[in-house]
């Protein structure tokens, strides 16, 4: 502690720290019993709340909440799904019109820009620039949710059969699982996305899901191998456990966690992922559907010189929604964690 | 007939590119109805492969298991696999040794029981968690009610072993075999368990194979202790007369090592000498020469057969201690 005397000579420190001794300084004694009671107060709440029976969930739900990194990430997280589900109500106006006061405005080299009824602006086809990006939290959230669910899907599938079966067909699925992990993944995205006739929304979600598969699968079997050796697993065969209710009871359950923190980080990826596809024009051809990612290749791009917040906003958010679930998944990763369990 | 008649059980790790190991080297012994019986030796002597070969719960792969394990006249190792799973938890159950790593971490403790009674007796869940909450009642769990939605992590260790006992003798099986079920815990709930292992073992007339190295476990529970060096049955007698006079100069070290509260103050604890990585293969031998007091030249020449002893045990010696010497 910060002052050795008002400890050295206190038997009983519980005592000394509610009634200050006379002759000693008062105020730091009392500044530093404060504090010592704050702790122990908040180490008996925390016990005490131990007590009762919480869930695995509840406890890392507690842990998610003392930790500041997670509360901004989540609070992005929040912010980001709100804006996507509301966004008919957010949005000042529609998103696919082209209003006349915009387009007669448009020239080669002037888009308009803030005005109190367009506070964003005019895109370059005389629509509103805030609503389209306010709907861009849709499409993004839309794609990132199906490519992470897809992509969680088939990699559970896979990793959960590798895992559980083990042996030939284990090498199999990993051996494959290693050819789509040896090509860089955007790379993969795109021969996947080229190999389609016509690239369409569909397409980009497809590609983003598979691109995700073998890491959740490498994860999952992994685990599951481990699970297989534990010794809760041994006790379960010894009670005549049946196989399918291991593998599905006992060795799944304990397996997912990692996956599911993956999945969150995953999601971040599958954002950018999707993003730099539209960027590269491989996305979706429906110029009416409004998608952060491509607002930033092709209209960012072509009128940078013009006005440059067309390639700014859309990028920003990007950037805000991946970091905000980056920051998410890894607090989720260390809340779950059993390590950290006390 | 016996309940568990285990007849020249061998266990051999074979590892590609290895020589191939014995860990259980034709080990014999039996168990009657309502028996118990301890198998005691150091680790590394081949009693918890002894136990999971009898499970049937050896990986196929690298092991190779011969012999007969037969329980009420069927053997065990050439059953069905699917006959042997619905054996197990059922007629014979195991506890292990580390109560926290064999529960499922993320299952609560209800389920954890419940899942036994339903693959076994055919319960629904409902039942089946009424019948889990009077099973641990019944090993003397505080407040059941509440134990049965909490996770293993939350209950104490001693907590965690007494929700394992009542798991495995949730159906009421007629042998338990418990590997070093109370070398996790601390000395206090150590004994508690063994009384409460005792109890149930008595009000359920279940068989109990204990396997342990501490011989305090085996005086306090075991009427026949079967003693395995390197894989052997080196010796086996009834409890009282093993205490007495071990004959075998492995068990008489085990005993003599004990610590004793009435031993003369200043007296050097008594020790085996050398360690388990002294030993030569049964083979050439008795493992147990190198480390031997009493050790002959025919104690280098093959190994020693086991032979019964006028106390009513078997042992595996060319000069046993005399039966005279009482241990201290």
């Amino acid at each position: 502690m910060s002052d050795p005397t008002t400890q050295a000579g206190t038997p009983a420190p519980r005592s000394g720290d509610d009634k200050p001794r006379p002759g000693m300084s008062e105020r730091s004694i009392g500044l530093l019993g404060d504090r010592k009671k704050a702790r122990l107060d908040e180490l008996a709440q925390a016990s005490a709340s131990d007590r009762g029976g919480i869930s695995l969930v509840r406890d890392a739900a507690r842990r998610l909440r003392r930790n500041p990194v997670a509360i901004v990430g989540a609070t992005i997280v929040a912010l980001f799904v709100l804006m996507a589900i509301f966004a008919p109500l957010i949005a000042p106006h529609d998103p696919v019109q082209r209003f006349d006061e915009l387009t007669k405005n448009l020239t080669v080299d002037t888009i308009p820009g803030s005005s109190s009824e367009f506070p964003f602006g005019s895109d370059p086809l005389g629509r509103d620039f805030l609503s389209r990006m306010i709907y861009g939290a849709r499409q993004t959230l839309f794609v990132g949710v199906l490519a992470t669910l897809i992509g969680l899907a088939l990699g559970v599938l896979i990793g959960a059969i590798a895992g559980a079966f083990g042996g030939w067909v284990d090498v199999v699925l990993m051996r494959l699982t290693d050819v789509m992990l040896a090509l860089p993944s955007l790379l993969l995205a795109i021969t996947l996305v080229a190999l389609a006739s016509r690239s369409s929304q569909w397409t980009v979600i497809f590609a983003v899901a598979i691109v995700s598969v073998p890491i959740f699968a490498r994860l999952l079997r992994g685990s599951m191998l481990a699970q297989r050796e534990s010794d809760h697993v041994l006790a379960a065969r010894a009670l005549g456990v049946k196989e399918r209710n291991i593998v599905l009871r006992h060795m799944l359950p304990n397996s997912l966690t990692a996956v599911i923190v993956q999945a969150t980080l995953t999601f971040a990826v599958a954002i950018l992922d999707a993003a730099a596809l539209s960027f590269l024009g491989l996305g979706d051809p429906d110029i009416n559907r409004a998608e952060w990612g491509l607002m930033l290749g092709v209209d960012g791009q072509r009128y940078f010189e013009v006005r440059p917040e067309l390639a700014y906003y859309p990028a920003l958010a990007i950037i805000v929604v991946a970091l905000g679930f980056t920051l998410l998944g890894e607090a989720m990763r260390e809340a779950i964690d059993p390590k950290n369990r006390r | 007939m016996s309940l568990l008649d285990v007849r020249d059980l061998s266990v051999v790790f074979q590892r590609r590119g290895e020589r191939p190991f014995t860990a259980v080297d034709k080990v014999s012994f039996t168990v009657e109805p309502g028996q118990t019986v301890g198998l005691v030796g150091e680790s590394g002597c081949g009693k918890s492969v002894t136990s999971l070969a009898i499970m049937g719960l050896l990986p196929k792969r690298g092991n190779k298991v011969t012999g007969e394990v037969l329980f009420e006249g069927t053997d065990l190792l050439r059953l069905r696999p699917d006959d042997l799973r619905d054996r197990r938890g059922r007629e014979i159950s195991m506890i292990f040794q580390d109560p926290l790593s064999s529960l499922n971490p993320v299952i609560p403790i209800g389920i954890q029981v419940a899942e036994v009674l339903e693959r076994h007796q055919g319960r629904d869940r409902k039942q089946a968690l009424r019948e889990s909450r009077d099973l641990l009642d019944a090993v003397g769990i505080p407040d059941p009610q509440r134990r049965l939605s909490e996770y293993p992590h939350q209950i104490s260790g001693g907590m965690r072993q007494r929700a394992l006992i009542a798991i495995a003798l949730a159906c009421k099986p007629r042998l338990l075999i418990a590997d070093e079920p109370t070398t996790a815990l601390d000395v206090t709930i150590q004994a508690q368990i063994l009384t409460l292992l005792k109890q149930l073992v008595d009000e359920t007339g279940t068989a109990l194979v204990m396997i342990t190295h501490d011989l305090g476990v085996v005086a306090g529970l075991c009427d026949t202790v079967n003693v395995l060096y390197g894989g052997k049955v080196v010796e086996r007698a009834p409890r009282h007369e093993l205490f007495a006079h071990a004959r075998h100069p492995y068990t008489h070290g085990l005993l003599n090592s004990v610590p004793r509260l009435d031993s003369p103050r200043g007296e050097r604890l008594h020790a085996i000498r050398g360690s388990v990585a002294d030993n030569i293969p049964w083979a050439e031998g008795c493992a147990f020469a190198p480390r031997c007091d009493n050790v002959v030249d025919a104690c280098l020449e093959g190994p020693p057969p086991l032979e019964p002893t006028a106390g009513g045990g078997d042992l595996r010696c060319n000069n046993p201690v005399s039966e005279e010497v009482a241990v201290r």
